[in-house]
């Protein structure tokens, strides 16, 4: 075998197999991102005159300074409410029988594959005046007037916790199950108490499963749109419809470009930073 | 510390662990069930519980064509991004699962970026470069752009079931006198397929529910079925759509259970 020449190894494909999505990856998706960027760093609207206008814009403005600051913001809240709901569902299906976990992978999946708008639309219809959790307050006396639900901060947290949930726990799911179950009971007989046992030895250990799932929450929570949209309501302006109405209602393309390109560049921040934690975390879990 | 004071340590563990998750586990069925009921109201509004139950807005709904020639344009971009994923994406998987090269580790990476980077940013970027070689907003767009977006599904779930497959498998095929083609069509297709359907079915569910592409790569004459909820939904509140979100959450329940059966969509996605 040592003699076969590497065309011969059976086990491998070439790399030429990747040449067709590469092409496509560079025509469709690296060419837009880089005209995005050549567009951004233009002080005219045609596109002529060169300059850092559209950036020294946006960092002096407060206005999109606040914007920034209320989508970070709102992505940190996102994952804490994510995090704190979702360990819980990691760690029972660790848990309970393979029917009560299919059970729960599939409750968990149901909102990553129903479309968007619905789940978002539900959201309406329970924080809403009229809202489910309007009129049980009402009915039980615990509440004149309905409280605003809707277009608040709370609501939009709630919501997209709810819609990015099946990112962070999926990845819980992962990391826990590779845990061996032996250290749980090791800990408890060494006479640690539960609370303990979880925090110094199953937290630190599900650690690479939980900046995984905080990172892709992260991500989603300030992308998403349509809820960030709907549930927020016009009081609240997040990046994403910012740029879109720099870019379509405005036509502000340079402007919307430079928005695009600073809310690329918060993204990758933060998950470079995810990232780094991973890397490590990885070595405190193996410490 | 006594081992009384452990069980009850233990207890309040466990008790809080699971009143915490079965919570979330409500946060997260609870608006599905409530759209579902909602939509068979027999009244105007969206009132939770309805005054009374009817089908009434289902046989609206069926006279929705506007929601109609969305939908029909959705499928259609939904099904062409699909079969556009897998040839490319299942080819690509093949050629960097197995490579530890740089090269392979890079185009990993560019071939996922797609899932972190903010859509509506690449759908805006999209738009620029068209209209810079004037290429004209099409369907054709749109699948280029949904491409992008849901490829990534199907390298990611065809990398993971390259991996489990057996090398010695494709070894011994080679030694009893398989070609490359036939060892491929015989040997690696079919134990990866269930891997490639789970990508293809998350990659076709995401590109029939995208928004932030579709919004820059579309025009009234490729209305897009997502987007025209939302907008009927910025509007007013309608119970048409209570209906339409009725029908997408059944379809929605039986395409996964079909799929938990065909390639154990749970698993693939937990492991």
């Amino acid at each position: 075998m040592g003699a076969a020449p590497a065309s011969r190894d059976v086990t491998s494909y070439g790399m030429g197999l990747a040449a067709p999505l590469a092409l496509f990856f560079l025509l469709f998706f690296v060419a837009p991102l880089l005209q995005l960027l050549w567009l951004s760093l233009h002080n005219d609207t045609a596109g002529l005159h060169w300059g850092l206008g559209q950036y020294l814009h946006f960092l002096t403005d407060p206005f999109s300074l606040g914007v920034l600051g209320s989508t970070l913001l709102l992505g940190a809240e996102v994952t804490a409410v994510c995090l704190v709901l979702g360990f819980p569902i990691a760690w029972l299906y660790q848990r309970v029988g393979p029917r009560l976990q299919t059970i729960i992978i599939l409750i968990v999946l149901l909102p990553l594959l129903t479309s968007v708008v619905v789940r978002t639309f539900a959201w309406i219809v329970i924080l809403g005046r009229q809202g489910i959790i309007n009129a049980t307050l009402q009915s039980l006396g615990i509440i004149d007037t309905p409280l605003k639900l809707l277009y608040t901060q709370f609501g939009v947290v709630i919501a997209l916790a709810q819609v990015q949930m099946p990112l962070m726990t999926l990845p819980l799911i992962t990391a826990l199950g590779r845990i061996d179950p032996n250290l749980d009971d090791a800990s408890c007989s060494l006479g640690a108490g539960s609370w303990r046992t979880f925090f110094r030895i199953v937290l630190p250990l599900s650690l690479p499963g939980v900046i995984a799932g905080c990172t892709l929450t992260y991500a989603a929570a300030i992308t998403a749109f349509i809820t960030q949209s709907l549930v927020g309501g016009g009081q609240m302006l997040f990046m994403p419809m910012y740029l879109y109405q720099q870019a379509s209602t405005l036509q502000n393309w340079p402007f919307a470009a430079a928005i695009s390109i600073i809310f690329l560049l918060a993204v990758l921040a933060v998950v470079s930073v995810f990232t780094t934690l991973g890397r490590l975390s990885r070595g405190y879990g193996w410490a | 510390m006594s081992g009384r004071r452990l069980i009850l340590e233990a207890l309040s563990f466990e008790l809080v662990m699971t009143v915490i998750a079965v919570i979330a586990l409500v946060i997260i069925i609870a608006p599905s069930l409530v759209v579902l009921i909602v939509s068979f109201t027999s009244g105007f509004s969206l009132r939770f519980p309805p005054p009374g139950y009817s089908l009434r807005w289902y046989v609206e709904l069926w006279n929705a064509w506007q929601l109609h020639f969305a939908a029909k344009n959705s499928l259609i971009v939904a099904l062409w991004a699909t079969g556009l994923s897998v040839v490319l994406g299942v080819a690509a998987a093949l050629a960097i699962s197995r490579s530890q090269t740089l090269s392979a580790r890079l185009l990993d990476s560019l071939f996922m970026s797609p899932l972190v980077l903010p859509a509506l940013a690449f759908g805006l970027a999209a738009l620029m470069l068209f209209s810079l070689v004037g290429l004209p907003v099409s369907p054709l767009t749109l699948v280029i752009g949904h491409t992008v977006v849901c490829v990534p599904y199907v390298v990611r779930n065809s990398v993971a079931a390259l991996a489990q497959l057996e090398p010695t498998l494709l070894e011994s095929s080679a030694v009893l006198g398989a070609s490359r083609l036939y060892t491929f069509r015989r040997i690696v297709l079919p134990l990866i397929r269930p891997g490639i359907i789970a990508g293809a079915f998350i990659a076709f569910m995401s590109s029939f529910d995208n928004v932030p592409v579709s919004l820059f790569l579309r025009d009234a004459a490729t209305d897009m079925l997502p987007i025209r909820m939302w907008q009927d939904l910025e509007g007013k509140l309608d119970v048409t759509i209570a209906a339409l979100s009725g029908v997408l959450i059944i379809a929605t329940v039986a395409l996964v259970a079909v799929m938990e059966r065909v390639t154990g969509l749970s698993r693939r996605l937990t492991s």
